[in-house]
Formats: C-alpha cells, structure tokens, sequence
C-alpha cells in the first residue's frame, strides 16, 4: 500500500524558534527599548506602611524640583476613584476590590500613593523622596489567623476579612470518613513567592487627540481583557484604545494582569496629553507584582486498608493579601478543585477561603492553587501509606484515573466563576506513572531509599499530577495574504516568551501547505483581531491553534473559490493542495498569483469551554546532608502525556523551566514579611530564584498517547504541568531519604536551614 | 581629592558593591572617584617577602594568576566562591575589603593569614595588620582621606596545610557561613600554628581563637577535631535573620571546621 505523506509536517518537530534569531541578535524590542518624542517618565510613590489612614499628601516641594513636571494623587483623578476590576467576578468580592491609588487608606507595603511624572525617570524617582505623607498607623494584620479572627477590619465596609469561600464537593464526604477504617488528619503549608520574569513590568502609553485613541504598549498576557478594562475605567469606546504587545521577558501567569500603574500610565498619557512612560525596577517589583502561593491546609484522607482513598476532606486558608486582584480567587478555587488531582477520590468536600491581610494582594503564578494542592495530596497519599504499611507505588496505581473513568468530573466549585464543572478529557493515567517509574529506574533506585551514603541520606519519590488547559471560552485568528505571496497570520494569543510564534507559524504552515518562511506571526496585540482571549491557564496553543486552524480552513476555501473564478470552473472542481490550486484536468493557479488579484483575509473564532487536562508522574532522587541541609537533586524524571507535541523542543523547554522554578519554591523562593507587614525581600540577593547551573539533572518526556477529545489539535495544555508536582515529590523523596531521623516536613521552603531544623527537633 | 572632598566622596572601585547601593539610594555620595584608571593600584607580585596584591586588582586577575596556587592558595581557593565571573570581572579586592562584609569571603581570608593592609593617606604610608583593619560589619580603620593600596600576604611554607570551606544557598552566594583554615604540623605530628578564620555567622571578620588554641599541640584525630568543632560553633557570634537562624549557623561553623579540618589532612596524604 502507498501511503502520501501530507504534504507537510511541521507540527511535531523540533523547529528552531523563529523568534530566537532576533532575540540572540539583539534585536527584541522589550518596552525599555521604546521611546517617544516629548514622553514623560512616572515613577510611583508607595507606602511604606501596612497599614493606616492617609492624613494628608504633600507635593509641593517634589514639584519644585526641575524637570517635575506633575504629581498624581487621588485628588487628582476623578471623583469616583476607579477600581481594578475582577476577572472572575463572584458575589462577595466587590468590596475588596483596589481602587488604582490609594483613597483614604493604605493597606500594604507599596501600594501607590501617588505618580510623579517627569522629564526622565531618574528625575521621578528623586522626587519621590520629597513627596511628604501622613498616614496614622493601624494595626497591621500579616497572617491568616489575624484575618479570620476579625478584630481588624480592612475594610470599613465589611464585616469580614474573608472576601469568599469556595466549597467543592463531590459524593458524600462525612458518609465517608464515618465509615472508613483509617482517617489521618494532617496540616500543611506553602510560602508565598511568586514569578520572577527577567524583565520586569513597564508600561508606555500615549493619547492621540485628534482620533481620540488611547495606545498603551507593554500588554502581555490578555491584552484584550485589559483593553475592555481600562476604556470602562476612562469612559472610553472599546476601540478607542489599544493594547499592543512588544517583546515579553517572561510571564509565569503574574505579569499582564491589570495592575494600579495601567490605570495610572494611561489616565496621565491622556491628561496631560503626552507620552507616558513608566519601568518598574526590581525591588519595585517585589511589591508591585501578584504575589501568590501562601497557604495552609488543615486536610483529612479517608482510606480503605488496602489504600483505595475513600475520601478527602479540609479547609485551605488562602493569604490572598491586601485586596481582590483581577485573579486573586483563582488560586483560590483551584486549590479546592484540583487538590485530589489525577486520583479517584469519590467524596471530596473542601472550602477554600480566601482571606485579606496587608501585604501584597495576591494573583496567579504558573499551576496556581495546583503546585499547592499538589503538594498537599502527594504529602498525604505518603504518610497514610505509610500508617497503612503500603506501597506508596502501589497505592498511588490504585487510585489513578483510567481511560474508563472518562470524562471525570472533578468536585463542582460554587460560587461558579464559570468553570464550577470541569472534567478530566482523556488518558489512562497509570500509562506516565508506569514509564516514569521505569524510566527513573525504581526498581533499581528502590534500595538506596533511606540510606546514607558518605554521610548524605537518599531518598525517592514519585507522585501523579494533572494540569488543567485550554481555558475558553474562544479564541481568534486572521488569516491574510499578502501581495508577494506570503502570508500573515494573526492570532489572539499572546507571547510571553514561550515561542508562540514559532508554534503558531508551525500550524499554519501545516494547515495552509506553504513553508514556513512564507508566514509571518503576529499575536496579542489588540490592533491586529476583532476580538482576542490571550495567553494564560495553559491555553495559548490550545486555543489560538485551533482558531488558527479554522482560518486556515476558511482561507483555504476563499483561496478555492478565487482560483476557480480565475480558472473559470465551478469552485468545487478545483482542489487546494500545497499552496497551489488544481483542475481536474491538469490546469493549475498558485497562492501568489492569486496575491496579484486579490489579498484574501479571513477572521474567524475558534469556540470550545471544554478544559483539556494534561497528566503526568515526576520521580525524583534526592540526597541530603543531615549536618548542613542541603538538598542535592541526583535525578528528576518527568513524564507526561500532552495529547498531542506540537513542537517537541519549546514543550521541553516548557516542562524542564517550569520543574526547575518548582524547585526554587521548593527550597529557596520565600517573600517573607515582618510583624509589622513589611516585605524583608527586595533584591536578588535575598529571594533566591535558581540559576543556570543549580539543576542539572532533570529529564523531561511527553507523550502523546491520548489526544485531548476536546480541540481540533488533540492537544492539551502544557505550559504548567512541570512546575505542579514538584513540591508534592521532592518532599516525599526528602522524608524519605530521613525516615531514620523520622524527619516528616510539612511546610515549605525546605531551605538547608528549616530542614537541619527538622533535624534537630526530631532529636530533641 | 578626598581631603577636599571633605567626606562627601566615596572611592569607585569595581563597583559591585557600591553601585547597588547607591541604585537603593541606601548611599549617595555627592562624588565619586573612580580609582580604575591608577595603573598603580593594579597588579600582583610575589617574592621571598611573600604575595602583594594591588587593591585595584580584579578578582579575575586574582584567580588567573597560576602562582597564587602555591604562594597564597586560600586566596585562590576563596575566589571560586565570590560571586558569578561576571562579576569577578569587575569586583576588585580593595574594594571588597574596604567594604568589610563580614559575610565576604576575602575579609575572612586576609585575617586568617595574618596579611597586612597598605593604606595611603595625607599623612602618608601606613601598614595595618588585618585583624586590625576591620572594626566591625561594613567598618574599617580608614580614615576619610585613606586608600586602600594594596594587600600584603606573609610567605606561605610549602608544608603548610589549608583549607577552604563554605556553605552557600546557591554557588556564588553570600555563604551561610565559611572557614579558611591553615595549620602546620611540627616533627612530633602536632598541629602547630593553627589559623581558622571566620566568614559569616560573625558581625567582623575574626579568628577562632579558642578553636585554634584546641587544635595547637594536639595531634589531628577525631576527638580533637570534634572538640575544635564544638568550641569553633560556640565561639561563632551569629544573629537570627531572614536566611537562616543563628542556631543554624553555629552548627553550620562546627560543620565547616570539621570539614575543612579532614581536607586539610587529605591535602597532607597528597603532599
């Protein structure tokens, strides 16, 4: 039998990034690198306090500085200061709600005061230090328990500090723990840390009077959200502004929400009639950007004594920071959903309740909610196997999912912030479990587990994880010819530096049969699409290649319909293959011909609300020095089964960046405050992210055995999963590896000083 | 230019420390005088009166210089642990012991072998012994109108044993805490001589002199070094911070002492 090749195959190779030439050649344009004739610098005045009532501002002596040319405070804006709105609006979040500059109150460490606008922004940032502020001191709340307890309010409005509580259910979770023979109760918790994008945040912005157009560079992540937000915000038409999107030096789910300096930039652009350019610096950065991760878990298992687990059940108490950020709740709701993650538990019932504190308001951070939950059920399945005297191996295989379990529903969410129902789409999960252990080696790894070898301690560990993708509930994509044959394809995903481009250009290149190099990618900006999502909860592929490969569908028929007008034959006599268009009797009309007559566009919106759920399994092989604390990473294993590797090199660059920044939440990444809610981070130097050199030993598998039912493309989203189980696994490996000092850790970071910590307590 | 500056200038050196701190406007001297153009301040010589480095020199210099592996080899040792290259291309050791960080590794290094500092000022040349030299974290003897030249290190025996440990968060990183030691043994195998200098996990660069005091006349078996542990842990004077506990750091010296006590013996096995 002859089988045809299709004619290309671009989609499931290793393409080079398009995008790197320009980057290693030093041709990336990133915000810093824009500037505009006559543009003012702004540098923000931040509190310095946690918490306290604004008495009065005083601007005058920063104003007689040369080169100031204004200060913005609220006085300055109108009289119904706007608010950063919600993502996903729910029914008790409104009045945590942060209005863009401080009113009457403050209440974290670096909430803007007020903007400084001047001729460059070291100007701006020396008058800040001028800019007096009196604000009364209030008691500052900077944990949970303080919050839930009440006796602070943050806001004068409410009577709670708890903005919501999401509850997730499932079968019948008291039944169950009443009648099951082992119950164990367990507390855990997580940091709070977050992303750490090389380039930091920067916005410019710039308002053209005579079109009354508002342009603000610097978008990332869901510029159209964004656009829709701030014309609300100044009384603007939709289209009356634009969110464009330069080169972007990392993301992780943090930057590009609307943040306070968006309403700021663009409300002083458009004021004072000029460009408005603001960069935040890194300490900046540290109390600016979404924090995220900070939360404890006070959770029950239920099991059978062979370990089939009858039931999970708990409260996780979300330190959500100062207000409700535009996705402030999701890690929240993530938490309680996807906490049991990839195993079959049939009586699950968790609230997760998101409290208000003076620090940093919180936001997502790649897996959020997910790396936490993650954790705590992988900690949990370790220690009840352990009561059971089982296999951790064996029990985790117990409880997996298989492909007759599909679609699983997991527990429904409420309040429904529109993804209360969500279902595992496809997959035997015991498939990435079954390669991973046999691909790290556990039979033969098994043996050191808890031995000490030249004075470090060894363990392992294997856990199971699953990532939820494809956010809808749409996406949109353009397709365009050009006149010199080529073509440009533009799609509402945006690009974080995650080789959208690249990934984009390989499926419409496979789905137009042209060449790569005939296709030009442009993405995220709001001048290029009618309407547009962006690139967030693992969907940028998922959905803008879909969307993609539905104009290209609708494309291809224009590209029919032109050349058989050109060819003079019914359109449904010509055939569209490879770029050219045929006749059944041999007469043919290529797509650059066709470019000489007429430039086909066509726009056209992918549609889909079904979530696609990537899986996978990470083992890992840890040694520890008892005496010093340090963690060595010896192996790290990942499988997981993508539904469908559209570019096999950026998925491993996905997979392998996302383990090695679980780690540094793992052992290292940590905001810590003071009492008194002062942030004790403000450089590098403190808040230890991983470098370079720090993890070499990590080797990354995807799969693709099970294609996603739910999208064109088969595949799922990929862009988290590393990062999910990988606080869940290496703690395991390291109570393991010190099951002799009956060391069992609970907490995160695991920094060499907690774990010697641990150590010492276990002795005393 | 200093004296007319009236302390209201701040000497440039490599600028990796200073250069941070002004960006935090945690310093902002009204001048700055950059010292990289004095061809004087550069450079290493060694000789039977031993090793003398320029304050200007770059920690790459340092570190490509063959010789100190056996003129001044905790030198060498110490510099594969400051910082990333990028910085050691720039970062000077004049400016990192005028900076006197009690955490950097070279403060630590220079007190453990007894170098002596060269600082000029208006009233010309004086020579200062290192442990003299640091006052206490971020505070030296230098007086506003003084400059550091040069560091001068006595002559370093053959037969002199040493090592250098540390323990770092992350290669490159302000260590935790970190021991240089040297020691030498007599005829009767006796550690005579013994010098532990103390980086981190202390507020100034110091010895450890009840520890070396252990060690001196014993002979280097495991009750020796144990009990030079023990005391080099109680006699480090380290507070509680954001990075780890002053617990933690205590133990981490009597770690670190022990350590570098058994490479040095390795190191005498070798020889």
């Amino acid at each position: 039998m002859k089988v045809t090749p299709a004619v290309n195959t671009f989609v499931g190779r290793p393409v080079e990034r398009v995008e790197d030439l320009r980057y290693l050649r030093g041709k990336g344009q990133y915000l810093d690198d824009l500037q505009k004739e006559g543009q003012w610098c702004g540098a923000v005045l931040r509190s310095s306090v946690a918490h306290g009532r604004l008495v009065n501002i005083d601007t005058k002596a920063a104003l007689d500085i040369p080169g100031v040319h204004a200060v913005i405070t609220a006085a300055d804006l109108p009289s119904v200061i706007p608010t950063i709105p919600f993502r996903r609006p729910n029914p008790t979040i409104a009045p945590y709600a942060q209005p863009v500059i401080a009113v009457d109150k403050v209440r974290y460490v670096g909430e803007p005061i007020a903007f400084v606008l001047a001729d460059s922004a070291e100007i701006a940032e020396d008058a800040l230090q001028f800019i007096s502020v009196e604000i009364d001191t209030l008691d500052p709340i900077v944990d949970w328990r303080a919050s839930e307890n009440g006796a602070t309010l943050l806001f004068d409005s409410t009577q709670t500090n708890i903005a919501s509580v999401f509850e997730a259910r499932s079968g019948d979770a008291a039944e169950a723990f009443r009648a099951a023979p082992y119950v164990r109760r367990e507390r855990f918790s997580v940091q709070r840390h977050t992303a750490m994008p090389m380039e930091t945040r920067g916005l410019l912005a710039e308002w053209d009077e005579a079109t009354s157009h508002l342009t603000v560079w610097g978008a990332a992540k869901l510029p159209f959200f964004n656009r829709r937000a701030m014309a609300g915000m100044m009384g603007l038409q939709e289209t009356a502004v634009d969110y464009l999107e330069l080169d972007v030096g990392g993301g992780f789910g943090a930057r590009g929400e609307f943040y306070p300096e968006d309403f700021l930039v663009a409300f002083s652009a458009k004021h004072f009639k000029r460009p408005v350019k603001w960069v935040e610096d890194r300490r900046e950065h540290f109390l600016a950007i979404a924090h995220a991760r900070e939360m404890e878990a006070e959770l029950e298992i239920a099991c059978d004594l062979d370990g089939s687990i009858l039931g999970m059940r708990g409260t996780i108490n979300v330190d959500i920071g100062a207000y409700v950020r535009p996705n402030g709740m999701t890690p929240v709701r993530n938490v309680t959903q996807f906490i049991a993650g990839p195993y079959r538990i049939a009586n699950l019932a968790f609230d997760g309740r998101a409290l208000v504190s003076n620090k940093t308001p919180a936001g997502t951070y790649r897996g959020p909610g997910r790396f936490e939950g993650c954790f705590f059920c992988e900690r949990m399945i370790d220690l009840a196997a352990k009561d059971l005297n089982l296999d951790g191996v064996d029990m985790r295989r117990r409880n997996l999912l298989t492909q007759a379990d599909m679609p699983y529903a997991l527990a429904t969410v409420s309040p429904n912030d529109g993804f209360a129902e969500t279902a595992c789409d496809s997959g035997d999960y015991r498939t990435t479990f079954d390669q991973c252990l046999n691909e790290f080696g556990w039979q033969e790894k098994s043996p050191l587990n808890g031995q000490c070898i030249d004075g470090l301690y060894h363990g392992i560990a294997i856990g199971n994880f699953i990532e939820g993708g494809a956010a809808g509930p749409r996406e949109s994509a353009k397709i365009e010819l050009e006149r010199d044959g080529s073509v440009s394809v533009y799609v509402g995903s945006s690009g974080v530096g995650q080789g959208v481009e690249t990934i984009m250009s390989q499926i419409a290149a496979d789905a137009l049969e042209i060449s790569l190099d005939r296709i030009r990618l442009f993405h995220g900006s709001t001048s290029n699409l009618k309407e547009g999502f962006g690139s967030y909860g693992s969907r940028g592929t998922v959905m803008g290649g879909s969307a993609v490969l539905v104009a290209a569908k609708e494309f291809l028929a224009a590209f029919q319909d032109a050349a058989a007008e050109r060819l003079r034959v019914p359109s449904d006599q010509v055939t569209v293959e490879g770029g050219v268009a045929r006749t059944r009797d041999g007469r043919s009309v290529p797509l650059i011909e066709i470019a000489a007559l007429e430039l086909i566009s066509r726009e056209a919106t992918y549609h889909g609300s079904k979530q696609t759920y990537t899986f996978g399994a990470a083992a890992v092989h840890v040694s520890v020095d008892p005496k010093t604390g340090r963690v060595n990473i010896l192996d790290y294993v990942t499988v997981d089964d993508v539904g469908r590797v559209i570019n096999p090199l950026t998925l491993h660059g996905q997979v392998v960046g996302a383990a090695v920044q679980g780690f540094g939440g793992v052992f290292s990444e940590h905001l810590q405050y003071d009492s008194s809610g002062q942030l004790l981070v403000g450089s590098l130097a403190d808040y230890m992210i991983p470098i370079s050199t720090d993890y070499p030993h990590i080797r990354a598998i995807s799969l693709e055995q099970y294609p996603s039912p739910n999208n064109p493309l088969g595949a799922k989203g990929a862009g988290e999963g590393g990062i999910i189980p990988v606080g869940g696994v290496v703690v395991n490996a390291i109570a393991s590896a010190l099951r002799s000092f009956g060391v069992e850790p609970r907490s995160l970071p695991l920094t060499p000083p907690h774990i010697w910590q641990l150590i010492q307590e276990t002795k005393s | 230019m200093l004296m007319e500056a009236d302390g209201e200038a701040k000497l440039l050196a490599g600028g990796q420390t200073l250069l941070p701190v002004m960006a935090f406007r945690l310093a902002a001297p009204a001048i700055l005088i950059d010292l990289s153009g004095v061809q004087e301040l550069k450079g290493i010589s060694i000789d039977d009166t031993g090793v003398r480095i320029g304050a200007m020199t770059t920690w790459r210099d340092i570190e490509d210089d063959q010789r100190l592996r056996t003129a001044a080899p905790l030198v060498s040792a110490a510099i594969e642990h400051i910082a990333h290259y990028q910085i050691r291309n720039r970062g000077t050791i004049g400016g990192s012991l005028s900076h006197a960080d009690p955490a950097a590794e070279m403060p630590g290094v220079v007190v453990a072998c007894d170098a002596c500092l060269e600082i000029v000022g208006s009233n010309g040349m004086r020579s200062v012994p290192a442990n003299e030299f640091f006052l206490g974290p971020l505070t030296t003897c230098l007086s506003a109108d003084e400059v550091l030249t040069a560091v001068r290190f006595p002559p370093w025996p053959a037969t002199r044993l040493w090592a250098f440990e540390e323990f770092a968060q992350r290669r490159g990183d302000f260590a935790y805490a970190g021991i240089a030691l040297f020691h030498e043994t007599g005829a009767t195998g006796l550690v005579e001589n013994a010098h532990i200098g103390l980086i981190g996990a202390t507020s100034v660069p110091r010895r450890l002199g009840v520890a070396e005091a252990a060690l001196n006349g014993r002979r280097l078996d495991g009750e020796t070094i144990a009990a030079a542990a023990q005391l080099a842990s109680s006699e480090a004077d380290a507070e509680d911070d954001i990075h780890a506990s002053a617990a933690y750091r205590k133990a981490l010296v009597g770690t670190l002492l022990e350590r570098a006590l058994k490479a040095a013996a390795e190191r005498a096995e070798a020889l």
